[in-house]
C-alpha cells in the first residue's frame, strides 16, 4: 500500500546551515511516526518544511514531500493551503502563542471550519462545541465562548486539538505537544492523542525530544541528530536494542538505573 | 544530623484586590516542614503551581515568608538581621533554572564568577583572579574562556557558569531549582554528573527542586512530595517510588512515561476530591510520612 506521507532526500538550508540534510522517511495509514531529536537535530523544520512554512530565510533546497500521491512542493501556493488544516492538520507546542488572545476558543475553531468552506457560520458555532466535546472539555457549551488565558495549560492543548481536527484531516502533525506542560496533564494529552486517532481514524508525525511520549504513543521512531535521521525503526526494537551510537548515548541520558551513579550520556 | 531545618513554614501571598473587588489570598507554602541532612540530597517535588520553587526562595529569604521557622546549623535564619542574612548566604548558595536569564547578559563570564567574592571582600585581586579560574576548572570550563559573555557559552555551559558563582564562597547548602530544566536530555546528564561529582568532592548538601521524577529518584536520597502548597508525602526515595501511599504521588509516578515498551502501563487518575487537605503528615512508617 502507498504511504499515507512519503518524504525523500528532504534538505531545508537556513542560509550557509543546513538543518535538514538527505532526510527520508515514510508514515503508513494509521501509524504514530515518533520523530525524537534534540534542539538543533532538526525535527521541528522537517514539520513545517512539511506544510511548507518554513520560516525565513529557510528554504527547501531539494526533495520530494508526497501527501496522498501529490508532491507537496511541486503544488501552487493556493492548493497547498488547502492541505494544510484539510489534508495535514497541526498542533504547536506552545498552546498560547498559537491562538489569538482576543478571540473566542469558538471562533478559532469556527475560522479553521469556514476556512475550508466545511461549514456556514450559523453551524460554525455547533460544531465547534461538538468538536470541545469530542476533545473532551468539559461543559463545552460554556468554553466555547472562553478566551484562550481563562483555560488551563491542559485545556488550552485540548482546544488546539480541535483545531486540528475541526477539518477532519487524514495526518495530524504535533510538534512537542506536551512539552510545556506538568507530567500528570501530559498524560492526559497522550491519553487523548491515542484516543483521537481511533476516532477519527488519523495518522500522527509526533515531534518530540522525549522518548517517553515515543515509548508511550508511537509506533516507529525516527533519531535526527544534526540535521539527519540516523536511524529508524519500530519503536519496541530501538528501545531494546538501539544500534546507532547517538540513539544509545540519548537514551543513556536518562536517569533510569542504578540511583546516584553516572549517567553515560553521549559520548560521539 | 539536621543541617537545615523547615518548621511550619508558610507564604500567603495577596492577590486582586481593588476597588470592587476582594483580596484573595494564595497559600502558596502552607504549613511545611521538614530537615535536609548534611550531605544528602533532600527532594522537593511537584507540578507548577505546588510551591516548591517558593518554598525554596523562602529558605534564602529571597522571598520573606509569612510566618513559620527556618534554622541552618541550628540558627534562626528567619530572625536574622538583613547584614547577618548576607552574611549567611556566605554558606546557602542556589543555582537557578534558566541559565539564560539568570547571568547578566553584559557581564564577562569572569565578573559573573567574581562577583560574590567582591561583594564579601575576600581576597585580593590577583587572588580572586586564581580563585575564579580554579572555579572554571572546577565546573568543568576551559579558564581560557574567561572573557567571553554569556551568549558566547552553549545553556549546558551557562549553567556551570552559574555553578561557579555559587560554589564562589565556598558554601556548604545549596538550593538548586530545576538546575537542568532548560537543558537538552544529553546535556542534562553531564550536569547531573558534575552536580554529584561536587556533592562527593565538596562535601556538599542539596536541596533539590525539580519535576522530572526519574532525575529525583536517581539523585536525591530522600524526597518531599509537594501538592498544593502541602507536603502530601515524605521519606526515602527509593521507598516513596516503591511504596507510595498518597494519592497524588501515586497518581504523578504513574503519569512518568515508562522507557520500558513492555512495562505495564497503569495510569491512576487523581480525584481532587478525594485528596483531605487538612489531614497532618503522620509517620507509617520508619521515615516515611503520609498526609492520608
Amino acid at each position: 500500500m502507498e504511504p499515507l506521507l512519503k518524504v525523500e532526500n528532504l534538505r531545508t538550508v537556513f542560509g550557509p546551515v543546513v538543518a535538514v540534510n538527505d532526510v527520508s522517511f515514510e508514515l503508513r495509514k494509521g501509524e504514530t511516526l515518533g520523530l525524537v531529536g534534540e534542539s538543533g537535530s532538526g525535527k521541528s523544520v522537517t514539520a513545517f518544511s512539511i506544510i511548507r512554512l518554513v520560516q525565513e530565510p529557510g528554504q527547501i533546497e531539494t526533495g520530494r514531500i508526497l501527501f496522498q500521491g501529490k508532491d507537496l512542493l511541486a503544488l501552487p501556493e493556493e492548493e497547498m493551503r488547502q492541505v494544510r488544516g484539510a489534508g495535514i492538520g497541526f498542533v504547536f507546542q506552545e498552546p498560547m502563542s498559537a491562538l489569538n488572545p482576543v478571540m473566542k476558543i469558538g471562533a478559532h475553531i469556527a475560522e479553521a471550519l469556514m476556512v475550508h468552506d466545511m461549514a456556514s457560520r450559523r453551524d460554525a458555532r455547533g460544531r465547534a462545541i461538538e468538536l470541545l466535546r469530542a476533545v473532551k472539555i468539559v461543559d463545552p457549551e460554556r468554553r466555547v465562548d472562553d478566551y484562550p488565558h481563562q483555560l488551563s495549560g491542559g485545556m488550552r492543548q485540548r482546544v488546539m486539538m480541535a483545531i486540528a481536527l475541526a477539518c477532519r484531516p487524514p495526518l495530524i502533525i504535533a510538534d512537542e505537544p506536551t512539552t510545556a506542560l506538568d507530567v500528570t496533564v501530559q498524560a492526559q494529552i497522550l491519553e487523548l492523542l491515542r484516543d483521537m486517532k481511533r476516532q477519527f481514524d488519523l495518522s500522527l508525525l509526533l515531534i518530540t525530544h522525549d522518548f517517553g511520549v515515543i515509548a508511550e504513543t508511537a509506533d516507529r521512531v525516527a533519531v535526527m541528530y544534526r540535521g539527519q535521521i540516523v536511524e529508524q525503526g519500530p519503536v519496541r526494537e530501538i528501545l531494546r536494542n538501539p544500534q546507532h551510537p547517538y540513539t544509545r548515548g540519548l537514551l543513556d541520558s536518562i536517569p533510569g538505573g542504578e540511583p546516584g551513579t553516572r549517567l553515560r550520556g553521549v559520548s560521539i | 544530623m539536621a543541617l537545615v531545618e523547615v518548621r511550619n513554614l508558610v507564604k500567603h501571598f495577596e492577590r486582586g484586590g481593588g476597588l470592587f473587588r476582594e483580596k484573595t489570598i494564595v497559600r502558596a507554602v502552607d504549613d511545611v516542614s521538614f530537615t535536609v541532612d548534611e550531605g544528602e540530597t533532600f527532594a522537593l517535588v511537584g507540578e507548577s503551581g505546588s510551591g516548591k520553587s517558593t518554598t525554596g526562595r523562602c529558605l534564602l529569604r529571597l522571598i520573606e515568608p509569612t510566618s513559620g521557622e527556618v534554622t541552618f546549623r541550628g540558627e534562626n535564619v528567619l530572625g536574622f538581621s538583613s547584614a547577618r542574612m548576607r552574611a549567611a548566604r556566605r554558606d546557602m548558595q542556589m543555582v537557578f533554572q534558566d541559565p539564560y536569564s539568570s547571568l547578566n547578559p553584559r557581564m564577562r563570564a569572569f565578573t559573573i564568577v567574581e562577583e560574590p567574592l567582591v561583594i564579601h571582600g575576600i581576597g585580593s585581586k590577583a587572588e580572586r583572579r586564581d580563585r575564579v579560574a580554579d572555579l572554571f576548572k572546577l565546573v568543568g570550563l576551559d579558564p581560557a574562556h574567561l572573557e567571553r559573555y554569556p551568549h558566547e557559552f552553549s545553556g549546558g555551559q551557562r549553567q556551570r557558569i552559574g555553578l561557579a558563582r555559587a560554589l564562589a564562597l565556598n558554601p556548604s547548602f545549596i538550593i538548586a531549582d530545576e538546575p537542568v530544566s532548560a537543558l537538552d536530555v544529553s546535556i542534562q546528564a553531564q550536569v547531573i554528573n558534575l552536580l554529584m561529582d561536587l556533592q562527593q568532592q565538596l562535601k556538599l548538601t542539596y536541596l533539590f527542586i525539580a519535576h522530572d521524577l526519574r532525575l529525583v529518584r536517581h539523585i536525591s536520597q530522600r524526597v518531599a512530595v509537594m501538592y498544593l502548597g502541602k507536603i502530601v508525602e515524605m521519606g526515602p526515595t527509593a521507598q516513596i517510588f516503591a511504596n507510595p501511599q498518597h494519592a497524588y504521588t501515586r497518581a504523578l509516578l504513574s503519569a512518568v512515561p515508562a522507557l520500558d515498551p513492555d512495562a505495564p502501563r497503569t495510569r491512576i487518575e487523581l480525584d481532587p476530591k478525594l485528596v483531605n487537605r487538612e489531614a497532618p503528615l503522620k509517620e507509617i512508617a520508619a521515615g516515611h510520612f503520609a498526609a492520608l
